[in-house]
């Protein structure tokens, strides 16, 4: 881990100086979500619903980002045509 | 009052004479300040501020937008959120109002906001007491705000526009309370010389630059507010990682706090011919005397003209009034004091269980020499009670006996209570 | 201009996978409302980026991630101290791609007040590089329905023009599941245990958003993330009236409810379904309006299920379905119906 900064080169006012992208919920996970292409229609619905913006419109498919996908299910429970399903993570 | 020996830029024949008490002079030098926001929330004996300043909204006499917020708190919060977005931004509390306050008041030095606030010294309930002392102001010692005190409606209305000036300055960037004493100066009518309008805007530089700050997601600096340009975030969660280096930050930001107080005390004198000691406090007779009272605010008005008739009378004893309390200048007290025998710390608050609070920083600050004063603690005017010029004299006399004896007990001693 | 810290996640049309949100000075094109999801993913990212730390399967990043696509431009966020706050700003990180403040728990409206006041006086002195900066907050139960009343209620009594979201997940969550005021009757809180004697919190939920209503502000509605259309259409509406806006979002949390994380979603639209929480919105010219599904139960009432249905999803409302506790249910039932009618009654839009 980087050496962390001292109070001489924080910003001001403690505002934030990094983006939470860079801290990977992932490793939360137990359970995957893996998309069955074939059954996808593309509704979007959890691309929608995903609460930590892990699944993401590559412009032609929705794919999981498993670097903060927690593991929490609603896309495969929102699924309509369920063509997400949730596997242990190995 | 030192007297100007090079010409003013606004001489006072250019200045306006007017008559106004406390309340209103904040008013007017909040007025001619370019102030964007003010939120406040009427308390006794502040209210005045808050009414005069509608009037001049309602006349249109500013661009301010004013928020009659619901109550102090609110006041503060509004503040925050308004100075985090860019904008100047002033209140005024008193009393009960800056301890519902208090929450706030951390937050926002905390997130580096230069609001100023004047606080019209009132008591603390109970019992309920709308008069002055500074029980209120010593509450919030601890919030990271820089606090001056007033001793006349004059120094009022300065201190006031320059407080915008200190609390914007690149080095501070930190909130600034600016105390007059509760009806002693808030209602108290008294000539005061005001600057022209652009002087006071030029003195000030114009409406608030917001200073910079660096994050790693933005390439260059960015401003240092809510801007929809280059997005911030303020008022994070600080886990045990980083919250004790955002404290140091604060403590190192007041350290530049004298020098720039003295800064702006001088450019005002330039400015106006008017300036209050080195601005950080302002000695009367305390180079060869004996007994040094030292106190804040108005009673220090007070003090003064009894010190000059003792001085006629050939005693030896100054006044040392202390104009700034936070930062406290721990040295500069020292090196003012180290020479007098006997150093009386005049208070308007006590801490039960303790000293006043202002004792205890004079203590410390004593503590470096080697050679000490005696040092005694006098509680005066709690709730209002009148500091009489004959209670003084009698006071001084007596410390002067008991410095001949030798025995100067106890070291906390009341002025004009009964037993 | 922006260093290169998001994630580049492959995409191959539209929009970076995560961006912040930028708009330059001068810049003043509105957002349109878009409703075609994959219109949306091309073109619009959410104000809340991944890596925050809220619980798995909570439903607050998803009330901000909609609420953020029906933002129209310009945006200040202001949140109360609650989970939402603290696990999106963890220092030294931040999931915040608009411009964020947190002041403190009960000053969310009095800090979203100044944040305004401050927009309005740069405006008014040519300051203000923008048409319009929206203000929008973000705030729990209890920093609405318990300490920040108060704040919220003042804030909307002076007329500031901002969009107030309660996400409402029925208890203190961020200190570990107490009571609030928002909290229903009967549930179990770890303040309102389910003891030998009381069964849960014996107190009924504040009715805030009526509390809203009775203020005459410009817009107040209810709202939940599964009806998400709905949602947004009413978050551009509370941002486009002038003046105060509120919308109560139902807002599911796993760990405190007692549900399995999947269900977040599945247990407010059965809040919904059985009118434990109905959709609704208030103006003071069309008076209360039925939505969504709610009027589509009002239309057609068999839609409409039993209470059962919402309490035998969480662990809060285990101890009302054993045969013991079946007046009480009853009792929620009555509640409920009593509620539901009198809504019937007020919405312009419901049948006769």
């Amino acid at each position: 881990m980087a050496q962390q900064a001292g109070w001489r080169s924080l910003p001001k006012g403690g505002v934030a100086f990094r983006l939470s992208t860079d801290y990977k919920t992932g490793d939360w996970r137990a359970l995957k979500p893996v998309i069955d292409y074939n059954k996808c229609t593309k509704c979007m619905l959890c691309w929608l619903f995903c609460p930590d913006m892990a699944i993401v419109w590559d412009g032609e498919n929705v794919v999981v980002n498993y670097d903060y996908c927690k593991g929490c299910g609603i896309c495969a429970n929102e699924c309509p045509v369920k063509a997400i399903s949730m596997v242990p993570e190995a | 009052m030192a007297q100007a020996l090079v010409k003013p830029k606004i001489p006072v024949e250019k200045q306006v004479l007017m008559t106004v008490n406390g309340n209103e002079a904040v008013a007017y030098a909040v007025k001619q300040s370019l102030v964007d926001v003010v939120a406040a929330y009427p308390i006794t004996p502040q209210t005045i501020i808050v009414e005069k300043f509608s009037e001049f909204v309602a006349n249109g006499e500013v661009d301010t937008v004013f928020v009659p917020v619901e109550s102090e708190h609110s006041a503060m919060s509004a503040c925050v959120g308004a100075a985090a977005a860019g904008a100047r931004v002033f209140t005024a509390t008193s009393s009960q109002g800056l301890a519902l306050m208090v929450e706030i008041l951390y937050i926002a030095s905390a997130l580096r906001l230069p609001i100023v606030m004047a606080v019209a010294n009132r008591a603390l309930s109970a019992p309920i007491n709308i008069h002055n002392d500074h029980s209120d102001a010593y509450l919030m010692r601890d919030a990271g705000w820089i606090q001056l005190f007033a001793e006349n409606v004059q120094e009022a209305y300065d201190t006031t526009i320059q407080a915008f000036k200190i609390a914007e300055d690149e080095r501070v960037l930190l909130p600034v309370a600016v105390n007059l004493d509760g009806f002693f100066l808030s209602h108290t009518l008294e000539n005061i010389y005001m600057l022209p309008d652009e002087s006071v805007r030029e003195f000030l530089g114009g409406y608030r630059r917001v200073s910079k700050v660096k994050v790693d997601y933005f390439d260059e600096e960015v401003p240092l507010a809510l801007n929809p340009a280059r997005p911030l975030s303020f008022g994070n969660l600080d886990l045990y990682d980083y919250y004790f280096e955002h404290k140091v930050q604060q403590v190192e930001a007041m350290k530049s706090v004298p020098e720039v107080v003295r800064e702006v005390n001088e450019e005002w004198f330039k400015l106006t011919g008017r300036r209050y000691g080195d601005g950080i406090m302002d000695g009367y007779g305390i180079e060869d005397a004996d007994i040094i009272l030292l106190a804040m605010g108005s009673g220090a008005g007070t003090m003064r003209s009894v010190v000059r008739k003792l001085r006629r009378e050939g005693l030896r004893v100054g006044l040392l009034k202390l104009r700034m309390f936070r930062p406290f200048p721990f040295k500069d007290i020292a090196d003012k004091l180290k020479n007098a025998k006997l150093v009386a710390v005049m208070e308007k608050g006590i801490s039960p269980g303790s000293y006043g609070p202002l004792f205890l920083e004079v203590n410390t600050a004593l503590y470096e020499l080697k050679e000490r004063p005696l040092l005694v603690n006098y509680i005066y005017g709690l709730g209002g009670r009148d500091l009489v010029p004959d209670m003084v004299e009698n006071m001084v006399k007596g410390l002067f006996k008991e410095l001949e004896t030798g025995l100067v007990q106890p070291r906390l001693r009341y002025l004009g209570v009964r037993e | 201009m922006v260093v290169k810290t998001l994630p580049e996640f492959p995409v191959k049309k539209g929009e970076p996978a995560y961006k912040l949100w930028i708009f330059e000075p001068g810049e003043k094109k509105e957002m349109p409302l878009v409703f075609n999801l994959r219109q949306l993913a091309e073109t619009r990212r959410p104000a809340l980026l991944p890596g925050h730390r809220l619980c798995a399967g909570c439903a607050a990043p998803i009330v901000v991630k909609l609420a953020s696509f029906a933002f129209r431009g310009p945006t200040i966020v202001v949140t109360a101290t609650g989970c939402l706050e603290v696990s999106s700003t963890i220092f030294p990180y931040t999931s915040w791609a608009v411009p964020w403040i947190h002041n403190a728990f009960e000053n969310a409206a009095a800090t979203a007040s100044g944040v305004e006041a401050a927009l309005k006086a740069l405006k008014k002195t040519g300051r203000l590089p923008y048409d319009h900066v929206d203000v929008v907050v973000f705030a729990g139960d209890g920093g609405t329905f318990d300490i920040g009343l108060q704040s919220l209620s003042g804030a909307a009594e002076r007329g500031h023009d901002f969009l107030y979201i309660l996400y409402d997940n029925e208890a203190y969550m961020n200190t570990g599941i107490q009571r609030s005021a928002g909290t229903p009757k009967y549930a179990w809180t770890t303040t309102s245990p389910v003891g030998s004697v009381l069964p849960g919190k014996m107190e009924n939920k504040k009715p805030i958003a009526e509390i809203m209503v009775a203020h005459r502000i410009p817009y107040v509605a209810t709202a939940t993330p599964a009806h998400w259309m709905d949602f947004m259409k009413k978050v551009r509406k509370g941002i486009e009236v002038e003046g105060p806006a509120f919308i109560h979002t139902l807002s599911s949390c796993d760990r405190g409810w007692r549900h399995d994380t999947a269900l977040t979603l599945e247990v407010t639209r059965r809040a919904v379904d059985t009118c434990y929480f109905p959709l609704w919105e208030w103006t003071p010219q069309s008076g209360y309006m039925l939505t969504d599904r709610s009027l589509a139960i009002a239309r057609n009432p068999k839609l409409k299920q039993p209470i059962e249905k919402y309490l035998e999803l969480q662990g809060r409302f285990r101890h009302l379905l054993k045969p013991e506790n079946k007046h009480l249910v009853k009792e929620l039932q009555e509640l409920v119906d009593a509620a539901w009618e009198e809504l019937l009654r007020k919405a312009s839009n419901a049948p006769r």
